[in-house]
């Protein structure tokens, strides 16, 4: 199982906190994303534009293309920009 | 070399306090910044820009100026592809807008026009020959005002993103961010102590002693060769590249030396003006801000306002915070103010919180990024209301941080759970330091504060080549804005285990190494050092091939050690890099490789600094008698720059505290965009700053590093507030602390 | 217009250019005598990165007519060292890494310099108020203080021990 927590604005726009998916259908970050906008039209494009993931802690900048591990706890969070 | 970087003590190299690669041609006047590069057929640029905050562009009617002695190209707006009309995504409109307007002026300051002509005084005469008929608009200023009903709308076509349902008419309102968890009325519920303040900060620049400089030459190929100082050439590339509607190889950018960024450098505003200026004119063209435009034109960070309340328990439980802030971005969408609801807690562990943030566009230049940025403006509220809730429960403000404090596995308020970090470490050591076992004297006041960045990975390149005489060349494309250049060597010294003079640390232009992000974020020690030591790794590995070949033995046999290639017998004469070098031909060919990758795995960074302030209750000046500022370096590389860097970004804090503001008229024009009436600190409001380097490993990195360049000015505002607090018994909510504000609040006390 | 033509001594030779009466000495220096290492941070006297001797004298090279230098001695960064030896004050800013991005260090050297010149053996105190005029934005101005101080105390050692520096 994956899961899936959800930031403060995707739980506005949801309704939920977290969502819990089997491995096998979300593989991927790609897959998570489609997973998420076929849940919650719309939330694909949100998703994938300037958002980093956290998978079990690790922050990925560029994520889309990242495996996701069985078991894992996923994060989106806003893209950081530092100065 | 051990895998394990929190058990790797024994460094040769790194830790070690060599003299910077750069150094000799710095203080001999030889390092080559944006300014100082000449071309053969340069000519000279000015710009044109707007007098007002707000205003219609009518027309403008450069005729007069292109027959004006000396003037070789004037452009508009008009010369630059209209990216709108071609449907470009509105950031890249924005971007675009910023570096010259097209039918609106949004901020005093506003590029309208640029000349190239033989001289700088020949283009500037010929800039104020520019006609340019304006209907002047009503301009805002805050953000409080930009986003009350009625306010003048600086944009049509703005829609209020991450807000739902989505508004249907445009507004001054960019964005909302928020970060929210647990429940907050039962939070403050729970809590014995309440208290909520409102806080504003005001507009502070960079203040980079280097203002913008660029020169530019554009070939009738269609291809330009770019210079100028930057934190980030491939950015401004592909920024440059994208407003002229260009493929961005086309141009090549190489680096100049950069006096100073801090995040102000890691945006365009005059470089697509010299490339236009050159292709029209068909000569390079250099172009340079006068400090005055630096000020009106370019950074600055946001003014906000912003309300805090935090509860807490009378053991010192902090149970619930609410936070709402508003940024100004600027003219153009884009304030940190994401990040700031990000961080604003981040130093704790609280259960209960709702944090919400508003970008807002005002009528003042597009903010850019001033280190950690967002994460200073709501820490100055943050840490301030944490002392006065440790003065209402009369607990410590150290042991209050203690008993909150994010450590790992606890989960940061933007989502992940926190592995390792040295948080608590940074506040043991102020609380076991000299200054914080000294007594406070009599007049004076102490004030200690916290502060948080995550610091970055990102994509960097190294390619590292061993000449024939052994010795090392790495090359990066990250610029050199806080020693990097000294790490890189060091980080090559190590790992080859040769000298570090030996290593020769250079930083490529966009043609000759590969994409490598922005100089920013805290990322070049940890990302660029890494690519560095696996390039370096790489070589070492192909080194013992090739002895092993020189020897006719097995690979498994030979070692690398203390720079050269031993045989595990001890048979044979160990060979130096330069022997192997030698033999380069006949083992494979020339000893270099590349290594890229986008790294991750950056550890935060956390500092606690400590103040004592003296204030003169007659003029309401406040003197920082002692500082003491203690970061989790991770692991500091060379020492001096980590300190310097520490040492830096306090300083700067100390500046935003007591004297740094923007000050407009009430005509929305910038009263003081000058070094003289835009005060930073100078070496005679100093004492030394105390630098403690706390070394918590970072268990991603092959060395430990955590990021250092931007946590350290998170926390001085803070401090000082709650120094001024002890020691005059006013609580200010406003930056800057200055002396006019302060005496204000002392006279106020005192009635 | 004619420009002036001005003659003076820089860097211990002679030197000659020629200026509008409208350009600093800061410019002059820069654009026609190719001495890059003098820096502009303000254009207006408050930063103190064109600071240059002028007489012996550390001034703002942006605040003086270039057609006042007529006639004077000029001394700038590149005229700091010899060939062979770095001046103490270039040699201890390295060693303890006095500067970052360097933007402000040759004006810091010739400010410094101009102190150990009139006060060789300066209390830190001294050192800050005569650096005022200096902005430097990265430091933070612990280390080049630091550095200013060892220099003047390695500058009374070698005076001390007959060395010349």
């Amino acid at each position: 199982m994956v899961t899936v927590k959800f930031s403060a604005s995707l739980r506005e726009r949801t309704g939920e906190s977290d969502l819990t998916v089997d491995a096998g259908d979300a593989p991927s970050v790609r897959r998570l994303i489609k997973l998420l906008d076929e849940r919650f039209p719309g939330v694909g494009e949100q998703l994938s534009e300037g958002h980093s993931v956290a998978i079990n802690g690790e922050i990925i900048a560029d994520p889309l293309y990242e495996d996701i591990p069985d078991g894992a706890e996923v994060h989106f969070i806003p893209a950081i920009a530092g100065g | 070399m051990t895998e394990d970087p929190t058990t790797n003590t024994g460094f040769k190299w790194v830790g070690t306090r060599p003299i910077r690669p750069d150094g000799l041609d710095k203080v001999t006047g030889k390092a080559r910044f944006g300014a100082d590069l000449v071309l053969p057929n340069m000519i000279e640029a000015a710009i044109a820009r707007s007098p007002h905050a707000h205003a219609r562009i009518v027309s403008i009617d450069t005729t007069a100026a292109e027959s004006m002695p000396g003037v070789q190209a004037v452009i508009t707006g008009a010369d630059f592809p209209d990216l709108k009309e071609a449907g470009a995504k509105q950031p890249d409109v924005f971007q675009a807008a910023k570096v010259m307007a097209r039918d609106k002026v949004l901020f005093e300051g506003h590029p309208v026009a640029a000349v190239a002509a033989a001289t700088r005084q020949e283009a500037q005469r010929a800039v104020a020959a520019i006609v340019v008929e304006y209907e002047v608009l009503p301009h805002v200023l805050t953000a409080g005002a930009a986003m009350a009903d009625g306010a003048p709308l600086l944009h049509d076509d703005l829609i209020t993103a991450n807000v739902d349902p989505a508004p249907e008419a445009s507004s001054n309102v960019a964005s909302r961010a928020l970060q929210q968890r647990g429940d907050l009325d039962a939070g403050f519920a729970a809590a014995d102590v309440v208290i909520e303040r409102n806080y504003t900060t005001k507009p502070v620049h960079q203040g980079y002693i280097e203002p913008h400089a660029a020169v530019a030459d554009a070939g009738q190929d269609g291809r330009a060769h770019l210079w100028c100082s930057s934190q980030g050439h491939f950015d401004m590339r592909s920024s440059t590249a994208n407003v002229l509607a260009m493929e961005p190889s086309l141009i090549n950018v190489t680096p100049a030396e950069i006096g100073g960024g801090f995040g102000g450098k890691t945006t365009i505003y005059l470089e697509p003006i010299a490339v236009l200026l050159s292709r029209k004119a068909g000569r390079p063209v250099r172009v340079v801000m006068d400090r005055d435009e630096v000020f009106q034109a370019t950074g600055p960070t946001s003014g906000s306002e912003m309300r805090v309340k935090i509860g807490v328990t009378n053991d010192g439980d902090i149970t619930a915070a609410d936070v709402f802030m508003a940024f100004e971005a600027g003219a153009f969408p884009g304030s940190p103010v994401g990040a700031a609801a990000m961080t604003a807690l981040a130093c704790y562990d609280i259960d209960n919180f709702f944090v919400e943030g508003f970008d807002v566009v005002v009528n003042k230049p597009k903010v850019a990024a001033y280190r950690a940025p967002g994460a200073p403006i709501i820490a100055f509220a943050v840490e301030g209301l944490i002392d006065e809730l440790a003065r209402a429960i009369d607990m410590d403000p150290i042991d209050l941080r203690l008993k909150n404090a994010a450590v790992e596995g606890v989960q940061a308020p933007y989502g992940p759970t926190h592995p390792r970090i040295g948080f608590v470490e940074t506040l043991e050591a102020i609380r076991d330091s000299d200054h914080y076992r000294t007594p406070v004297a009599a007049n004076q006041g102490r004030g200690v504060a916290c502060g948080f960045w995550f610091n970055i990975g990102g994509n960097s390149v190294a390619t590292v080549n061993v000449h024939e005489d052994g010795n090392v060349s790495v090359i990066t494309g990250s610029p050199d804005i806080g020693g990097s250049r000294a790490s890189m060597a060091l980080f090559a010294a190590e790992e080859f285990g040769i000298d570090v003079e030996r290593i020769n640390p250079q930083i490529a232009d966009t043609q000759t190494i590969g994409h490598t992000d922005v100089t920013g974020g805290s990322r070049v020690t940890l990302a660029t050092g890494k690519v560095v030591v696996e390039a370096c790794r790489e070589l070492t590995a192909d080194m013992c091939r090739r002895a092993a070949k020189m020897w006719d033995c097995e690979v498994e046999d030979v070692e690398w050690v203390n720079g050269h290639a031993q045989h595990a017998s001890g048979t044979e004469t160990p060979l130096s890099m330069a022997a192997i070098a030698a033999k380069a031909g006949r083992t494979g060919g020339p000893i270099s490789t590349t290594y890229t990758e986008n790294v991750r795995g950056a550890g935060a960074g956390f500092s606690t600094q400590l103040v004592d302030v003296e204030v003169d209750e007659e003029t309401g000046q406040t003197k920082i008698v002692r500082y003491t500022t203690a970061q989790d370096a991770g692991k500091a590389i060379h020492p001096s720059y980590v300190e310097g860097q520490m040492q830096g970004g306090v300083v700067q804090g100390i500046g935003w505290a007591l004297n740094e503001e923007y000050i407009h008229r009430e005509d929305g024009t910038l009263d003081n965009p000058s070094f003289l009436d835009y005060r930073i600190p100078v070496a005679s409001d100093l004492p030394m700053i105390e630098t403690i380097v706390v070394e918590v490993p970072n268990p991603n990195h092959p060395y430990g590093v955590r990021g250092v360049g931007e946590v350290g000015i998170v926390p001085p505002m803070g401090a000082i507030a709650n120094a001024i607090d002890r020691a005059t018994g006013c609580r200010l909510h406003d930056l800057p602390m200055s002396p006019v504000r302060l005496l204000s609040a002392i006279n106020d006390k005192n009635a | 217009m004619g420009r002036t033509h001005v003659s003076c001594t820089i860097n211990g030779h002679e030197a000659e250019f020629l200026a509008d009466a409208g350009d600093s000495l800061l410019n002059a220096l820069r654009d026609e005598v190719s001495l890059t290492g003098v820096k502009e941070g303000c254009g207006t006297g408050d930063c103190g990165a064109c600071s240059v001797l002028l007489d012996d004298r550390v001034t703002c090279a942006c605040l003086i007519f270039a057609p006042e230098a007529e006639g004077t001695m000029i001394m700038t960064v590149e005229g700091l060292a010899d060939a062979e030896h770095l001046h103490p004050l270039q040699q201890t800013f390295l060693e303890g890494s006095a500067l970052q991005c360097g933007i402000c260090t040759p004006g810091f050297l010739m400010a410094a310099k101009a102190l150990l010149d009139k006060n060789p053996n300066p209390t830190e105190t001294e050192v800050r108020y005569a650096l005022a005029g200096n902005l430097c934005r990265c430091t933070g101005y612990d280390k080049i203080i630091r550095s200013v101080l060892d220099a003047a105390a390695q500058m009374n050692a070698d005076q001390m021990n007959g060395a010349s520096s």
